[in-house]
């Protein structure tokens, strides 16, 4: 049975018609019509639609659009600002050449944000822990390292350790 | 994926009544990171689905002032891994915490889930043994409290009847000087299933020679995760050394009774089991002592 469920998403209340077995990311992309969220594996494997869920990361294919009433979601379409200036994320994975296909990217994106929000000045092994749950089959990981580093470096008071 | 009703439960009572009515198509849903995967993929079949997470009893963390902790079955992963008090009091648990899925699956799997799935590979639950849990659980007939080590009995399958649901965990209060560890290996370092997996917990003396206690918990070595149960009677008031290590290893790799698959084969996980027991061992006693004789990963520095 249908049910409305009534959520924030990139700041504005949205209300949308869902069934239980909609996923999150069904809803984002089909009905939303928001597709910078992708599928990947649909298994919680690859992080390809990773999105904040009241600040929290998590794969939006493994979480029921029901479960998110009242809730809080954050897609890539909600980094850069209203007047088009890129998160310093993005900013920093076109200066660093951190993608190629660009489908990995928005999950990429919102691992980093989450990382960065919790810790802003990560070593890199704190940011390799925190992508190592998104895939990337065309950049060998390093460039999107290098991309997270460089605006915690920039960004962050003082420089990590290693 | 297939058709389900979804029933969000405010109150434990709620719940056991959505899930008894159920009967055998309802499904209690945690985080749903094995779940919702299982659905997608055919593996499981539901008719219901009675969402947890906003069920208060479920959600909290408490530190009874006798010790110990308290700690709701839909509590994540990542809610243990920030909680400082619960670091401070059980830091062995952070082991398994911080390394099931990726950060993202942390965000929402929750400890309930991992032992509800009763995976024989779960990186939680061999963990909990080590502590002693005990799984406090509501349904139709009312309250009953389970060992830890009792609750799985074949893969995939709990001691849970129709109904019935994990209300919270109870962890026992650490003794002094005690150390608590968890170690898997796995082919890769992040983000994937254990081959092979040991828990130690320890007890030592004053002196920090002998040991008092010892509790060891095997995983992916056995249709359940697996109490070594010898281990407790054979090596309480043992001297710490390395005859006693490699006794407490041998225990594990005789109760070990591995499968071969994809993963690994049989000579290997019994291997791995007396390795792991070994490793996690020191690893607690490092914790249990406050020294650093070894790594994160229990090998001699």
């Amino acid at each position: 049975m249908k049910s409305v469920v009534e959520f924030t998403l990139n700041g504005e209340g949205r209300a949308v018609l869902c069934e239980p077995r909609q996923t999150l990311l069904e809803i984002l992309r089909e009905e939303i019509r928001l597709t910078g969220t992708k599928e990947g594996c649909s298994n919680g494997n690859c992080g390809a639609c990773n999105v904040l869920l009241d600040g929290v990361l998590v794969n939006s294919c493994l979480i029921l659009a029901v479960e998110v009433q009242g809730r809080s979601i954050v897609t890539v379409e909600g980094l850069a600002r209203p007047d088009g200036t890129l998160h310093p994320l993005q900013q920093a994975f076109l200066d660093h050449a951190a993608l190629q296909c660009g489908v990995c990217t928005p999950g990429f994106l919102l691992s980093a944000k989450a990382l960065l929000d919790e810790k802003p000045n990560p070593t890199e092994t704190e940011v390799r822990y925190w992508l190592a749950g998104n895939l990337c089959r065309c950049t060998g990981y390093d460039k999107i390292v290098r991309a997270v580093l460089d605006v915690a470096r920039s960004s962050a008071p003082s420089t990590p350790t290693r | 994926m297939q058709a389900f009703d979804y029933l969000p439960a405010v109150s434990v009572d709620e719940a056991v009544a959505a899930l008894a009515a159920g009967g055998a198509g309802a499904r209690a849903l945690g985080g749903g990171t094995d779940l919702i995967a299982q659905i997608k993929e055919g593996r499981r079949s539901v008719a219901r689905i009675v969402d947890l997470k906003r069920i208060p009893a479920l959600a909290e963390i408490k530190f009874p002032p006798e010790g110990g902790a308290w700690i709701g079955a839909a509590v994540t992963c990542r809610t243990l891994n920030q909680h400082v008090e619960f670091k401070r009091r059980f830091p062995g648990m952070h082991d398994s915490t911080h390394l099931i899925g990726g950060v993202q699956i942390q965000g929402r799997a929750t400890i309930g889930g991992n032992l509800c799935n009763a995976s024989p590979a779960a990186d939680g639950i061999p963990n909990l043994i080590a502590h002693r849990v005990r799984v406090h659980v509501a349904g139709p007939a009312g309250a009953r409290v389970v060992p830890v080590e009792a609750f799985c009995v074949g893969p995939g399958r709990t001691v849970l009847a129709t109904g019935e649901l994990v209300v919270a965990f109870e962890f026992p209060a650490s003794p002094v000087r005690f150390g608590a560890a968890y170690l898997r290996f796995t082919p890769r370092n992040e983000m994937d299933i254990a081959v092979a997996g040991a828990a130690a917990a320890v007890e030592l003396d004053d002196a920090g020679q002998n040991f008092k206690s010892v509790r060891l918990a095997l995983g992916a070595v056995g249709p359940t995760p697996l109490l070594v149960e010898s281990a407790g009677p054979r090596l309480a008031g043992q001297p710490v050394n390395d005859a006693s290590l490699e006794l407490a290893g041998s225990l594990a790799r005789a109760v070990a009774k591995p499968i071969t698959d994809m993963r690994g084969t049989i000579e290997q996980r019994q291997h791995l089991a007396g390795v792991l027991t070994v490793r996690a061992l020191r690893l607690a006693l490092d914790r249990a002592r406050g020294t650093r004789t070894v790594d994160a990963l229990g090998r001699p520095l």
